[in-house]
C-alpha cells in the first residue's frame, strides 16, 4: 500500500487565530460557551475565511480564566465573557485594534499589559513540559507533529539503540517528578536489566493531592508529549505494553487521552511495526480506584490488578517485580513529559538547566492566598520568593505572607525567613518539607498554622490505607491531639508527645504515606512555635481562625451602626440600633465570621 | 488512515508551517492592511482576501498577515504596510486588488519594492 500522507488533515491558511483555553480550570468559567459565542461572531462578520478559533489545553493563568491569545499578534485577553465577543471581534479582527479593556492589568492603576510576552506571570516561567500549552489544539495529533512532536520517537527508533537512550537520560540528570525523585535514567537501566520478558510501563496519572493539577494539565494541553515519552521509554527498557492509570475525577483530561491514543494508532506510532521500525507498543487508560494512596506504586500496581490498593514492603521493586509479578517501570506523567526534550536537544542542554542535583524544570500547581494561581514551570533552583511574589503576583487583598507549603499534603510549611531558598529536591528536604509532586500552597497572615497542620491531617488520616498500624493509628493520635490544642484543650506535654509519634510515625510506616504524614506537624512545630505556644498556654489563636480560642466583638469606636452585620448574622447575635455602635451576644455567637465578613468598616474584631 | 514513517513527519511539519509561524507570531514578512472605518469603507476587507487567497493558493509559509487601525491617511485608503525581516517598513496606498496582488508578488515574494504604488518608506516617529 503506497503511503501518501499528504492528504492527511489538510491545512486551510488562516491570517489570525484566536486561542482559546480550554482547560478544565476556563471551561468551569464558561470558556465553551464563549468559543461558541466567537465562532457565531466570526460567520456574523464574515471572517470565516480569515480567522479560525482553536481551543487548546491548559495556559496556566486560571485565575483570570476564560482566557485567549490572538495570534500572530501575541494579545493576550483575559476574564472573557459571551458579552465581551462582538467588541473584541470586530475591534481587534476587523479594525486590528487591540482591546484595552479585556487586557491584563498586573495591578489596580498600572496600564494594561497587551502581550502574553510581556506579562511577568509568563515571562518569568521556563518551559519545557508545558512547551506546547495553549499553542496547540491537543485533539490533533498534527498540531503535534507541527511542533516536532514523534521526532524524538523517530530519532531513538532510526539512530539510537536502547542502551544509548537510557545514557542520555541519566547524564540528562531528570529524576521522577512524581515524589522521590530518584534519577529516570537509572530507574530504566534497572527495568532493561531485570530478568524476564513481558515487561510494562506505566504512567502514574493518579495525583491524589488536594489542590495539585499539573499533571491533570498536562494531559490536557499536550497528550501526544506524554505518550511519546512512553514509547521512548518502553524502546529503551524493552517493553511492549504500556498502561496510563489516571485519577477517575478527570473526565477531560481522559477523554483527551483517548483521542490522541486512537490518532496515534491511526498514524502507525501505536501497535505493531511502529514508523515502520519494527517496534511494537500498545498502552491503554485505566482508571483510578479513586483515593489517594492509589498513588503510591506498589498501590497502584495492585489496584491494577484489581486488588485493594495497599502499599507493599519494597524490595522487590516495580523494576524487578511488578505488575502481574513482571518487572515493570512506573514514572509520573510530568517525568514522561520531559523525555522527548532530552531526547530531541539532548541531555547536555537539559543538565545545563536548574541546580547541581535537580536538573530541568519543575511544574507547580500554585493555589492558595495568591494572586496569580495557575499552573507554572520553572527552571529547578527558582526561589520560592519568585513563584510566590513575582510569577504569583503576591498576597492578595494587602494581606502578609505567612508560609508556603510545598509538596501536596505531606509537605512542610516553610516561613518567610527561607523565602528565598532555591527549589531543589535536597534544599526542600533540608528545610523540612518535599518536592512532593508540585503541589504549592500559599497561606496568608489570617491562617493558623496549627489549623494548618490539624487539616492536613485529617486528610492524611482518612486517606491512610490502615494496613500498617503506625500509620493508621500514629496519624490519628496526632490529629486528635493538634485537634485538642485547636479546641484549646492543649497541654504543655502535647508538644513533645507530637514530636515522638511524627518520629515514630516517620520511620515505622510502610509506604510513604506515613513517612511523610508527619511533615506538616514537624513543620510547623519547627517554624511556627510561637503559635502552638499561644494556643496551648494563652488558649489564643493569633490568627483568629481556631473557634474555641477567638471571641468576636464590636469595636464602638469604628462602628457606624450601618446594621449590616446584625442583616448578615445566622443567629441574630448581634443588637444595635441604625447609626449607634452594635453588640455581639456572646452566648448566641457561633463564631462563623459573617458580621466581619460584611463589616465595611473594619470594626468587627477577632481575638 | 496511512501508516506514517519516519519521513512523513516531516511533511506534516511543512504543511502546517504556516499555522505554526502564526502561533509563533513571526515571519519572514509580515503584511499589515489597515483596517480602519475608512480603510473597510474603502474596501480594505477585499484587499485582505486577495492577499490571503495568494497566500493559500501558493502555499506561502512565512507570510503573516495581520490587520491594525487607522493609518491616518484616510484619502489614501486602502492601504497596506509590508515589513520585510530586518527591514523598515515600507506602506502602500490607494490599493485595488490588483495592486495587491502585483505587491505581494513584487515586494513580499521577491523583495523589491514596487515604488509606483508605495507611499514612502519607514514609519512615522513615536515618541
Ligand atoms: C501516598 C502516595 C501517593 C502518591 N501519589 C502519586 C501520584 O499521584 N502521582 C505520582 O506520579 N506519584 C505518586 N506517588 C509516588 C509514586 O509512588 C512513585 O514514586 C512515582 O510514581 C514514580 O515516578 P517518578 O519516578 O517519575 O517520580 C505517591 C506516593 C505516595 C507514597
Amino acid at each position: 500500500m503506497p503511503t501518501d500522507t499528504s492528504q492527511i488533515g489538510k491545512t486551510k491558511t488562516y491570517r489570525a487565530q484566536l486561542l482559546i483555553c480550554a482547560g478544565t480550570g476556563c471551561v468551569s468559567n464558561r470558556a465553551f460557551k464563549v468559543r461558541d459565542a466567537l465562532v457565531e461572531e466570526i460567520k456574523k462578520q464574515d471572517l470565516v475565511e480569515e480567522v479560525q478559533v482553536v481551543a487548546t489545553g491548559c495556559q496556566g493563568f486560571c485565575a483570570q480564566g476564560p482566557i485567549i491569545i490572538v495570534q500572530p499578534d501575541g494579545i493576550f485577553y483575559q476574564m472573557l465573557t459571551v458579552d465581551d465577543v462582538h467588541l473584541l471581534i470586530e475591534e481587534h479582527l476587523v479594525k486590528g485594534r487591540p482591546v484595552e479593556k479585556l487586557m491584563y492589568i498586573p495591578s489596580k492603576g498600572k496600564p494594561p499589559i497587551p502581550k502574553l510576552s510581556d506579562i511577568a506571570f509568563f515571562s518569568k516561567q521556563r518551559l519545557i513540559v508545558l512547551k506546547n500549552r495553549g499553542l496547540i489544539d491537543p485533539e490533533k495529533i498534527d498540531e503535534y507533529i507541527a511542533r516536532d512532536g514523534y521526532q524524538a520517537l523517530a530519532k531513538v527508533l532510526t539512530s539510537m539503540t536502547p542502551e544509548q537512550v537510557i545514557d542520555e537520560i541519566k547524564a540528562s540528570g531528570l529524576r521522577g517528578r512524581g515524589g522521590a525523585g530518584f534519577s529516570t535514567g537509572r530507574k530504566w537501566e534497572l527495568a532493561r536489566e531485570a530478568s524476564g520478558n513481558g515487561k510494562y510501563i506505566i504512567c502514574n496519572a493518579d495525583e491524589g493531592d488536594p489542590g495539585a493539577f499539573m499533571d491533570r494539565s498536562v494531559i490536557e494541553s499536550d497528550p501526544h508529549a506524554v505518550l511519546e515519552g512512553m514509547l521512548i521509554g518502553a524502546y529503551a527498557i524493552g517493553s511492549e505494553y504500556g498502561y496510563i492509570y489516571i485519577r477517575e475525577e478527570y473526565p477531560l483530561a481522559m477523554k483527551r487521552l483517548h483521542i490522541a491514543i486512537d490518532q496515534a494508532r491511526e498514524y502507525g506510532l501505536l501497535g505493531d511495526d511502529i514508523l515502520g521500525c519494527g517496534f511494537n507498543f500498545d498502552v491503554s487508560v485505566h482508571r483510578g480506584a479513586g483515593a489517594f494512596i492509589c498513588g503510591e506504586e506498589t498501590s497502584l500496581i495492585a489496584s491494577l490488578e484489581g486488588r485493594t490498593p495497599e502499599p507493599r514492603i519494597r524490595p522487590p521493586f516495580p523494576a524487578q517485580s511488578g505488575l502481574w509479578g513482571k518487572p515493570t517501570n512506573i514514572n509520573n506523567v510530568e517525568t514522561w513529559t520531559n523525555v522527548p526534550a532530552i531526547i530531541n536537544r539532548g541531555s547536555e542542554w537539559f543538565s545545563s538547566i536548574g541546580t547541581e542535583s535537580s536538573k530541568g524544570t519543575k511544574v507547580f500547581s500554585v493555589v492558595g492566598k495568591v494572586t496569580n494561581t495557575g499552573l507554572v514551570e520553572v527552571p529547578m533552583g527558582t526561589t520560592l520568593r519568585e513563584i510566590v511574589h513575582d510569577i504569583g503576583g503576591g498576597i492578595p487583598g494587602g494581606k502578609r505572607f505567612k508560609a508556603v507549603q510545598t509538596g501536596g499534603p505531606s509537605g512542610g510549611c516553610i516561613p518567610e525567613s527561607l523565602l528565598d531558598l532555591p527549589i531543589d529536591y535536597e534544599r526542600l528536604a533540608e528545610v523540612g518539607s518535599i518536592m512532593g509532586s508540585g503541589g504549592l500552597i500559599v497561606m496568608d497572615e489570617e491562617t493558623c498554622m496549627v489549623d494548618v497542620a490539624r487539616y492536613f491531617l485529617d486528610f492524611l488520616r482518612s486517606e491512610s490505607c490502615g494496613k500498617c498500624t503506625t500509620c493508621r493509628e500514629g496519624i490519628a493520635a496526632m490529629h486528635d491531639i493538634v485537634a485538642d490544642i485547636c479546641n484549646g484543650q492543649g497541654k504543655p506535654e502535647h508538644i513533645g508527645l507530637l514530636q515522638d509519634l511524627a518520629e515514630a510515625v516517620k520511620d515505622a510506616s510502610l509506604c510513604a504515606l506515613g513517612g511523610t504524614a508527619p511533615n506538616p506537624v514537624l513543620s510547623t512545630l519547627r517554624y511556627f512555635n510561637d503559635e502552638y505556644e499561644a494556643h496551648i498556654k494563652d488558649k489564643k489563636c493569633p490568627a483568629g481562625v481556631c473557634q474555641a480560642l477567638i471571641k468576636y466583638s464590636i469595636d464602638a469606636e469604628k462602628c457606624k451602626g450601618c446594621t449590616l452585620c446584625s442583616k448578615h448574622c445566622p443567629e441574630e447575635a448581634i443588637t444595635g440600633k441604625t447609626k449607634e455602635a452594635h453588640i455581639i451576644d456572646e452566648e448566641k455567637c457561633i463564631k462563623c465570621g459573617a458580621c466581619r465578613e460584611s463589616c465595611k468598616f473594619e470594626a468587627v474584631l477577632v481575638e | 488512515m496511512a501508516k506514517l514513517k519516519p519521513e512523513d513527519l516531516n511533511k506534516i511539519v511543512e504543511r502546517m508551517r504556516h499555522q505554526t509561524l502564526l502561533r509563533d507570531g513571526a515571519g519572514r514578512a509580515k503584511v499589515t492592511v489597515h483596517m480602519g472605518t475608512c480603510g473597510i469603507s474603502a474596501g480594505a476587507r477585499k484587499i485582505m482576501s486577495t492577499l490571503l487567497a495568494s497566500i493559500e493558493k501558493q502555499q506561502i509559509s512565512d507570510v503573516i498577515l495581520t490587520t491594525s487601525g487607522c493609518a491616518g491617511l484616510c484619502s489614501q485608503e486602502p492601504m497596506m504596510t509590508v515589513e520585510l525581516k530586518d527591514q523598515a517598513p515600507v506602506k502602500y496606498v490607494d490599493l485595488d486588488e490588483k495592486k495587491a496582488r502585483t505587491i505581494f508578488a513584487d515586494h513580499v515574494l521577491e523583495g523589491k519594492i514596487v515604488t509606483e504604488f508605495a507611499l514612502g518608506m519607514g514609519s512615522e516617529r513615536v515618541s
